[in-house]
């Protein structure tokens, strides 16, 4: 915001203006330098980094027209962060330390050197990539509302405007009545990004057509799911792109007032948002006569106060009014009674995101990509026991294979894959068996799982399903508000049942008793918090009964990584007394000497899984027992059997 | 405005605007109810009402206490899904509802109607009974009729508790008007008021109480 800063926009012309005028000055050429700040690069100390670039810069005389330095949003490559890009030549660096600053600002940023080490290296092929679009990460999605993230500082509007931000509102404002900008949003067939894959169309249209004035806008950036964190990388990373959807949506709805709700724990979505709406208003984007075209608009952030289920909407709507975030019985929907019993229309941060694209592009454009019922891309939270975690966007059709194997990598340490939870605590477990099922609203509720807001957290052979069944209700029965009987009993009761299970306390009847409690909280909960907690329950059942019945009869974890369930033992036929296992144990559990075999004195042990993990793969001797007997140690003072050398 | 709709295969007539729960009342078809004042706004958290509803061929379960009437709205109160619901809710509330190993009140009655196992959970059950089963009538009926907000909600989950709260609970003395109200009877019976004595929010969060 330089010159324009007192200046309101109040037409299409000025607007385009601007925009010429902040390209006008920038040289497509000239080298910058952005530094991701999101979330997790930030973790890494990313935000020093920036600064070490911006001093660096300045100390070599390259500031100014020479070169640049910006810090952006989450990029979504955060296994390999800090990540750095260098434009125009798009040169990605990773895992950046700060004492490769000065390096890269003499070698890359003044003489254009690509410097090789800190590339990314294919650890399949072992080739070193340049570019980030060539990094197969990257090169197998597809970009669409996530890929300004790398060019943009959230906190200037013009990063944004130079993008062509905006134009979607001109063009809604100013070319298209609020009924075609519904139209084109219908014909769309854009479904809530949220959870639930409501057509976002006709939710729009029944809070148009739903009596009672004023009607309100709510943009929910109150994601909380284990491992999710899509909606908080938009928010920070591109925070106009959501406002201009929910703009053109307001226009559409015929609203005059929004809110925008970002979660406790959320401070820089909360900064961002706060200043994205500053900037927006200080330009004419909201508030009165919003580019001369009459129409008003206002926008409030309300910051949550750190309840996952206040991200249902009637619960997040209770919090604007002042009051505790608990759901209600809405069988009238929001659309219709939401705020102070009014029509209220609330949409995800990923779909107000779309809505910009939809209208520049067309809907004809938008229903090219996709399957036939999931159109437009969606972005998910690739986390767990995957070589690349991080933020992807892909089309949907997509199969959770290529998601897993093209984009993630794969399963780290050469494990095998065994199931992949989708939809976080309200999704379920998809096996392995249905790896090849394509990502899609309907594809994945099908499988008793569900899309959910797109946490996807990969699991391997070591995970136990029963485990992982009671860490997702477990967090669930921390996060119900406790209102009605169903959700709050059931839940207690399931983590109960559950936790038992895994601490091999398990009974004849558990099975059926979960099942029974998990159909009632289906058919009869309050909220969607209650009626989907315990997909994850249900799911393993389904596709893992056999784990189930191991722990209950045999007292067995076959992943083994239920700890009550599984000894560890030291094989005397493979230990050569290293002694590698005895410096790490953190309880002295283990006992040996030089050349003496080493064994476990199982009431010291805590199961850490240290040995384990220690012990080098060429001896092996650290084994995990569940189920059997644990073998005898080894009399005392047992020699060590060596291989003779031949 | 009268509207026409089916409730357990007779055709019944209720007014707009009215529960199905209401509806179901005039027309001398008894639906259980935990949470239920008649003086108070529907709040639809025990799920015992919840009944059948069909619609343009689509079958939900819904509690009948805050659903409205439809017209040719199909309504069954019981059925083999519906008594599933309601035994296992029984047998899931029973846990907390519990004195001396028993059940009383409507909560008793209702367990031997749907022949709920009210030990089914016991085993696994570590808590102590609070004896509070959250219906919310008190805090509501304070709230709403009394209109002194002596006792509310405070804590999330399975920490969710009814209280009184101490700097307004001296009206409770003479009041008394939740005592009768109380579906368990833990009021009536734990309420001398020593209790409540130097209570406060603020011990509650910190976890003192």
């Amino acid at each position: 915001m330089k010159d324009m800063s007192n200046k309101r926009l109040s037409s299409v012309k000025e607007l385009e203006e601007l925009r010429q005028e902040i390209l006008s000055k920038r040289d497509p050429d000239k080298p910058i330098i952005t530094v991701c700040t999101g979330t997790a690069c930030q973790a890494y100390g990313s935000l020093k980094i920036y600064q070490e670039f911006a001093d660096e810069i300045r100390k070599q005389r390259l500031e100014g027209a020479v070169v640049e330095a910006k810090a952006t949003g989450c990029h979504g490559f955060c296994e390999q962060g800090p990540v750095v890009v260098i434009f125009p030549q798009e040169i990605c660096y990773v895992k950046v330390k700060l004492e490769d600053v000065p390096e890269v600002v003499s070698a890359t940023l003044a003489q254009g050197q690509v410097i090789e080490r800190l590339l990314y290296k294919n650890p399949v092929t072992g080739e070193k990539i340049t570019k980030d679009p060539d990094i197969p990460f990257y090169k197998n999605q597809m970009r669409i509302i996530f890929g300004n993230n790398r060019y943009i500082n959230p906190r200037e509007i013009d990063d944004y405007i130079a993008r062509g931000g905006y134009s979607a509102l001109s063009r809604a404002l100013l070319q298209m009545s609020p009924k075609e900008v519904l139209d084109e949003i219908k014909k769309s067939n854009l479904r809530g990004r949220g959870g639930g894959g409501f057509p976002t169309g006709i939710k729009w249209e029944t809070t148009k057509n739903a009596p009672g004035e004023p009607k309100y806008v709510i943009v929910n950036c109150d994601e909380g799911d284990p491992g999710a964190y899509m909606d908080r990388s938009l928010m920070e990373g591109n925070p106009h792109s959501v406002l201009e959807g929910l703009i053109i949506g307001a226009y559409a709805i015929g609203s005059h007032e929004g809110f925008i709700y970002v979660r406790q724990e959320y401070p820089i979505a909360f900064e961002n948002t706060i200043q994205a709406i500053k900037q927006a208003e200080e330009c004419g984007f909201l508030g009165e006569n919003i580019l001369g075209s009459g129409f008003d608009f206002r926008v409030k952030v309300h910051r949550g106060a750190g309840a996952f289920v206040s991200g249902e909407s009637s619960a997040l709507m209770s919090a604007i009014e002042g009051k505790v975030g608990e759901p209600k019985m809405k069988y009238i929907h929001t659309a219709v009674s939401g705020i102070k019993g009014k029509p209220s229309c609330l949409n995800n941060v990923e779909t107000w995101a779309n809505v910009p694209h939809i209208i520049n592009k067309g809907a004809a454009w938008f229903n090219s990509i996709g399957t036939d019922n999931s159109k437009g891309t969606k972005i998910f939270s690739l986390v767990g026991k995957v070589n690349n975690t991080g933020l992807v966007e892909v089309p949907m059709g997509m199969t959770l294979r290529q998601l897993i194997y093209d984009i993630g990598g794969g399963i780290p340490k050469g494990k095998k894959f065994k199931a992949v939870q989708t939809g976080g605590p309200s999704g379920g477990v998809i096996p392995e068996r249905y790896i090849d099922t394509p990502i899609d609203f309907d594809e994945l509720t099908k499988l008793g799982s569900m899309m959910g807001s797109g946490g996807t957290v990969v699991m391997d052979e070591d995970t136990c399903m029963v485990d992982t069944a009671r860490y997702f209700i477990s967090f669930c029965c921390e996060e119900s508000c406790g209102k009605c009987i169903p959700c709050r009993e059931g839940l207690r009761m399931l983590k109960e049942i559950l936790t038992d299970i895994c601490e091999g306390k398990g009974q004849e009847g558990d099975i059926e008793a979960i099942e029974d409690i998990a159909k009632v909280m289906q058919d009869a909960s309050l909220c969607a918090l209650g009626t989907t907690a315990a997909n994850p329950a249900l799911t393993t059942l389904k596709y893992f009964r056999n784990e189930y019945e191991a722990h209950i009869k045999d007292k067995r974890c076959p992943a083994k990584a239920c700890k009550a369930l599984t000894s560890y033992y030291i094989d005397p036929e493979k230990c050569t007394a290293c002694r590698i296992c005895f410096r790490n144990c953190p309880t002295e559990a283990i006992h040996g000497d030089k050349n003496i075999v080493h064994w476990i004195e199982q009431d010291k042990c805590i199961k850490c899984n240290t040995c384990f993990e220690v012990c080098p793969p060429r001896f092996n001797a650290v084994r995990r027992i569940s189920g059997q007997p644990l073998p005898p140690p080894p009399a005392p003072g047992t020699k060590v059997i060596r291989e003779k050398k031949r | 405005m009268t509207i026409t709709f089916q409730l357990d295969g007779k055709e019944v007539k209720a007014r707009e605007g009215m529960t199905i729960l209401e509806a179901a009342q005039e027309a001398g078809i008894k639906i259980p109810t935990l949470c239920y004042h008649d003086k108070l706004k529907p709040y639809g958290v025990c799920r015992i009402c919840s009944v059948e509803v069909e619609r343009k061929g689509r079958v939900r379960i819904v509690a009948s206490c805050g659903y409205p009437v439809e017209q040719g709205l199909v309504v069954r109160t019981r059925s083999p899904r519906i008594d599933r619901i309601r035994k296992i809710l029984l047998e899931l509330i029973a846990l907390t509802a519990m004195v001396n190993g028993d059940v009383a009140g409507e909560i008793k009655k209702l367990a031997k109607e749907y022949v709920a196992n009210i030990h089914r959970f016991e085993s696994h059950f570590k808590t102590e009974p609070t004896r509070c089963i959250l219906c919310g009538q008190c805090v509501r009926y304070c709230d709403e009729i009394v209109g002194k907000h002596a006792i509310g909600f405070v804590g999330r989950g399975i920490d969710r508790r009814a209280v009184f709260f101490p700097e307004k609970a001296k009206v409770c003395l003479t009041c008394r008007a939740c005592f009768d109200l109380c579906p368990t009877g833990k009021i009536p019976s734990e309420t001398d008021f020593v209790v409540f004595d130097g209570f406060s929010i603020d011990d509650y969060l910190a976890g003192k109480l």
